[in-house]
């Protein structure tokens, strides 16, 4: 089936110009007028993920500021989820992941990418914050594929080691993605951590677990 | 000269004998005193004890007298978490939802001990050291405070959804930080360190800055009765650097994220920039690469004075090697020297 000619350029632009400004009526117009002419996932992977994809190469450019990422991606997740509300069967249930804040005690970063994750369609548990034993458990549990790790504070960082160390002790196979300060301050940092990969932004986030996930299937 | 007339000097755009260096050192005074950081904060003598040592042994020109930023929420009503291996951070938030706004307080200063401990620390320190070092007080900036007392998340959703709930809430912070300044210029503080990194471009954007953080900084720092400095705990701010001068602040903290000679530049004759060493990376240099990064500091911004050599966030962790900030020490006064003719 061929995809609806509506998602245009001019289109994906005017989305992510009322998502920057918060200009929630032009947001809801353009959105209704998407999904009436497309199916919910289409205008998620079409619209939705593309503009925050934008907005994400923004944020790396220094362009746009944390504010607007997080309520922008906060909007996305709104309508979104009126689209396809959590638990709906075109949601990518696979692979199972979650997000957790390591150690320190800084929420906004996990909210973020949650919000990003969950506006493109991804399920996603939250663990909240966590400390290392706790964590460790709860992977197990759970049968984790991809954790997503969110610190502000460079001992929270480096506690990362210790949980890969733990999963490994343990045999526990698991991609772990990292994001927060401490990576975009040491490029170097999320290797040294035992990390699979790190994102500067929420929409590294989603890139990263859709190629992991293409991987994994 | 001294630590403070080479500071005063560099403030006023001028080039003083050598660039001044500011070694933010905190939490390393209770690994000078084999103590925990907990039980390093409780008590004002060991501070004091804590912050001389450490100038004596890297020959800092500035004490630091800063605790910690969750000091502040303490004295709200909050309380601190402390680990044994980073700055304590502040415990669940003190406003539940965006009504409580409307029956807070600010606390009096003399009310929490927390804040009286460091007032005398401060005094301590002042009769220790006379006039001869400054010692720097710090306030978090009533803008930035609301992170600490409703989360960051709901902080931004008040900014942009409830403008004259966000107003009550930045005049009750604005009571409450000219108080705590005033008390710690009172105390002995030569000048006051105002944290306020929501306002850097990292955070919000320029439009939204001077809505918001501008005018709060505006009416804050005229009402404190001391020079001040700006840091943006490593946020970004090159955008901003004109608006933050019309602040009244003298100096500004920068980050390591950007280039240190456009921010001279824009800063020239405003500001002093004080900067912007990378304390995240600075874990795992080595001597050779210390002294590599000072210099390439110093060659950026050292020239005419207006320059503090320092760290990007205004707080080196905990876990840089002793003999890491030796070297940056070492680097500073050898390639610190004015007239800084080493630099092509």
């Amino acid at each position: 089936m061929s995809v609806p000619t509506i998602f245009t350029q001019d289109l994906i632009e005017t989305f992510r110009e009322a998502l920057e400004s918060l200009d929630r009526i032009r947001l809801e117009a353009v959105f209704q007028r998407a999904i009436s002419s497309a199916t919910p996932l289409e205008v998620v992977e079409k619209l939705v993920v593309p503009a925050l994809e934008q907005i994400g190469q923004r944020w790396d450019e220094g362009q746009i500021a944390l504010s607007q990422i997080y309520m922008s991606g906060r909007l996305c997740e709104d309508l979104v989820e009126q689209a396809l509300p959590p638990g709906a069967p075109e949601r990518n249930h696979l692979p199972k992941l979650a997000i957790v804040v390591l150690n320190d005690y800084h929420m906004l970063g996990k909210r973020i990418v949650c919000s990003v994750m969950r506006a493109s369609g991804f399920e996603i548990a939250d663990y909240g914050r966590m400390d290392v034993a706790e964590l460790v458990e709860r992977i197990v549990i759970d049968k984790l594929q991809i954790l997503l790790i969110s610190v502000l504070m460079l001992p929270s960082a480096l506690k990362i080691r210790e949980l890969r160390d733990a999963l490994d002790a343990r045999g526990v196979r698991i991609k772990i993605l990292v994001g927060g300060a401490p990576f975009q301050f040491d490029p170097q940092l999320w290797r040294e951590v035992g990390a699979d990969a790190m994102g500067l932004s929420a929409t590294d986030a989603v890139a990263t677990v859709q190629h992991w996930a293409g991987d994994m299937a | 000269m001294n630590a403070m007339q080479r500071v005063l000097t560099t403030l006023s755009h001028r080039e003083p004998d050598r660039v001044p260096l500011f070694l933010l050192t905190s939490l390393q005074g209770a690994r000078e005193l084999g103590l925990s950081i907990e039980e390093y904060f409780s008590r004002a003598d060991y501070v004091v004890e804590g912050q001389l040592r450490l100038q004596r042994k890297y020959r800092s020109d500035c004490i630091t007298c800063f605790f910690h930023a969750a000091i502040e929420l303490e004295a709200w009503g909050g309380s601190v978490i402390y680990q044994p291996d980073c700055p304590p951070n502040a415990g669940p938030a003190i406003i539940h939802g965006p009504t409580d706004i409307d029956k807070l307080q600010p606390p009096g200063i003399e009310d929490s001990p927390g804040l009286m401990r460091v007032l005398e620390t401060i005094r301590q320190l002042k009769n220790r050291v006379g006039a001869s070092i400054p010692i720097i007080g710090m306030v978090i900036s009533p803008f930035s405070l609301p992170v600490m007392q409703m989360g960051f998340d709901h902080y931004i959703e008040l900014i942009y959804e409830q403008p004259e709930r966000w107003a009550r809430l930045m005049a009750l912070n604005e009571e409450f930080c000219v108080a705590w300044a005033n008390a710690q210029l009172a105390a002995g503080a030569t000048a006051i360190g105002y944290a306020d990194p929501v306002s850097s471009l990292t955070i919000i954007p320029r439009e939204l800055y001077l809505k918001t953080g501008q005018p709060v900084a505006r009416r804050t720092l005229a009402r404190i009765d001391g020079p001040t400095a700006t840091h943006l705990a490593s946020g970004r701010c090159l955008g901003i650097v004109d608006d933050i001068a019309a602040t009244g602040t003298q100096a500004l903290g920068v980050s390591a994220l950007e280039d240190l000679a456009e921010l001279k530049t824009a800063a020239q004759g405003k500001l002093a920039l004080i900067g912007n060493l990378n304390g995240v990376e600075m874990r795992r240099w080595t001597t050779e690469r210390a002294e590599a990064e000072v210099k390439r500091a110093i060659a950026k911004a050292g020239r005419g004075g207006g320059f503090i050599l320092a760290d990007n966030h205004g707080e080196i962790p905990w876990q840089v090697p002793d003999e890491v900030l030796l070297a940056i020490c070492h680097a500073a006064e050898q390639w610190g020297r004015y007239p800084l003719d080493w630099i092509d």
